[in-house]
């Protein structure tokens, strides 16, 4: 995959985060449709983060609104390198599950910049994806740090004794 | 129509205000998200769409839009649909279904949309189980798939809608992954653009009943080769097709139906018996 310029290059991050501050929202609302309020929260606030990473790609390009994004998005999977998959989700997840998502969706996208900056490409490209992939690593030691701050699952956590899904 | 110099819409205009109250990590939310995609792509607004659909966990998409819905009776979205559009040509109407409501009760219907070929887009959510009354085997679940309500399977052969449809007459036919929204959403836009009756397969994980269709997402992949016109190249590629191949696989030629004369009522008129 060629990135030929900056302004591509920047695109991309973009389209990046604002497809991922996407999936996070919808899964605040899905959990909070399913009553799990302490994990829609978790998501709403990953959400958030997002916005603001895609909101200083913006002022960073000065860019006054959203640049035209590339077809597709133009990546290498379905869907962007931190979008959390839709089927992640459980009903009866807790907060740690969430962190978990989002460790690995912040792996990705830092393993997706530094992919960009291995391979042939502008220098301008190449530096700003080695910032990009040095801020998801930051991410990634915040979200570990996150984690150590939430109770972690105990065994049978997804256990419902009245579970909505019974054959009866 | 819309209006010239009418102002783009974002996905987001065409999402309603009620959430959606699939299970987490249905497919169907990632089909609704890439409906409301395709229809920003397409320059479309709400007012000039109509989304109906029949019942069943996906028939609720209509509501979770800003567009014209109808939630109509099981089976029987496409007749509805049909009647929609020999009326309003000018509309976009595209009709929503599941593997339950659109290949069992609603088969004969799914085969004459095919044949009439109305210019309609039919999308059906397929997870091969009834999820909303809590996991029958529906006509696409795989005749070894045991359950408490099956147990040992129903050992019945399972429908192939993709063969159906192009039998039938049907002008489009595609089959995606809602595991992958942007490549719906392109399907779902190419589908509108095409003449006549488009079918969209959407293989849509149900993960209470099927968790273990969480492993689609390992063995879906692009159809390896291009979309054709000739229905008999497509017959055995469609017949060989091992229910994975995501993309346009079928792109026919022939005229959609329209009615000889249109409605001869003013839609004022044709509104008043409704109105409250």
């Amino acid at each position: 995959m060629a990135v030929p310029t900056l302004e591509d290059f920047m695109s991309r991050a973009y389209a990046m985060e604002l497809e991922a501050t996407e999936r996070y929202a919808q899964f605040a609302e899905q959990l909070d449709t399913h009553n799990n309020r302490e994990v829609a929260q978790m998501f709403r606030k990953l959400a958030a983060v997002e916005a603001l990473h895609a909101k200083r790609i913006l002022e960073e390009m000065n860019w006054p609104s959203m640049p035209a994004l590339p077809p597709a998005y133009a990546w290498e999977t379905a869907e962007g390198p931190e979008t959390a998959p839709l089927d992640a989700l459980h009903y009866l997840m807790q907060p740690y599950h969430a962190l978990e998502i989002a460790l690995k969706c912040e792996l990705q996208a830092q393993q997706y910049f530094e992919g960009i900056a291995a391979r042939e490409a502008p220098p301008t490209v190449r530096k700003a994806a080695l910032e990009m992939a040095d801020e998801e690593r930051e991410h990634v030691r915040l979200i570990r740090d996150w984690m150590k701050r939430v109770p972690e699952p105990k065994a049978g956590w997804d256990e419902d004794p009245d579970p909505p899904s019974t054959t009866e | 129509m819309n209006a010239p110099g009418a102002p783009l819409l974002a996905a987001k205009d065409f999402k309603s205000d009620y959430k959606p109250v699939w299970c987490p990590g249905c497919g169907d939310y990632s089909v609704l998200a890439a409906i409301t995609k395709s229809l920003a792509m397409l320059g479309l607004r709400p007012e000039n769409v109509a989304l109906v659909s029949g019942i069943g966990c996906s028939s609720r998409i209509p509501a979770y839009t800003t567009c014209y819905g109808f939630h109509g009776v099981h089976g029987r979205a496409l007749p509805v649909a049909t009647g929609l559009k020999a009326a309003r040509p000018d509309l976009t109407v595209l009709v929503a279904s599941g593997d339950g409501d659109g290949y069992s009760i609603g088969g004969n219907h799914f085969l004459h949309a095919c044949r009439r070929n109305v210019d309609l887009t039919y999308i059906v959510m397929d997870n091969h189980v009834y999820g909303m009354t809590k996991g029958q085997p529906s006509p696409t679940t795989e005749p070894d798939w045991s359950s408490k309500l099956a147990p040992g399977g129903t050992g019945l052969r399972e429908f192939h809608p993709l063969v159906i449809a192009l039998a039938s007459g049907a002008n489009f036919i595609a089959r995606a992954f809602s595991g992958d929204p942007n490549g719906v959403a392109a399907l779902i836009a190419e589908a509108v653009r095409h003449p006549g009756f488009s079918f969209i397969e959407v293989l849509s994980p149900c993960v209470t009943f099927r968790p273990e269709q969480r492993g689609w997402k390992e063995v879906v992949r692009p159809a390896p080769v291009e979309a054709t016109d000739d229905p008999g190249r497509a017959a055995r590629r469609l017949m060989t097709d091992d229910g994975f191949n995501i993309g346009v696989l079928y792109k026919g030629s022939r005229t959609p139906y329209k009615p000889a004369n249109g409605s001869s009522q003013r839609i004022e008129e044709l509104a008043w018996p409704f109105q409250l």
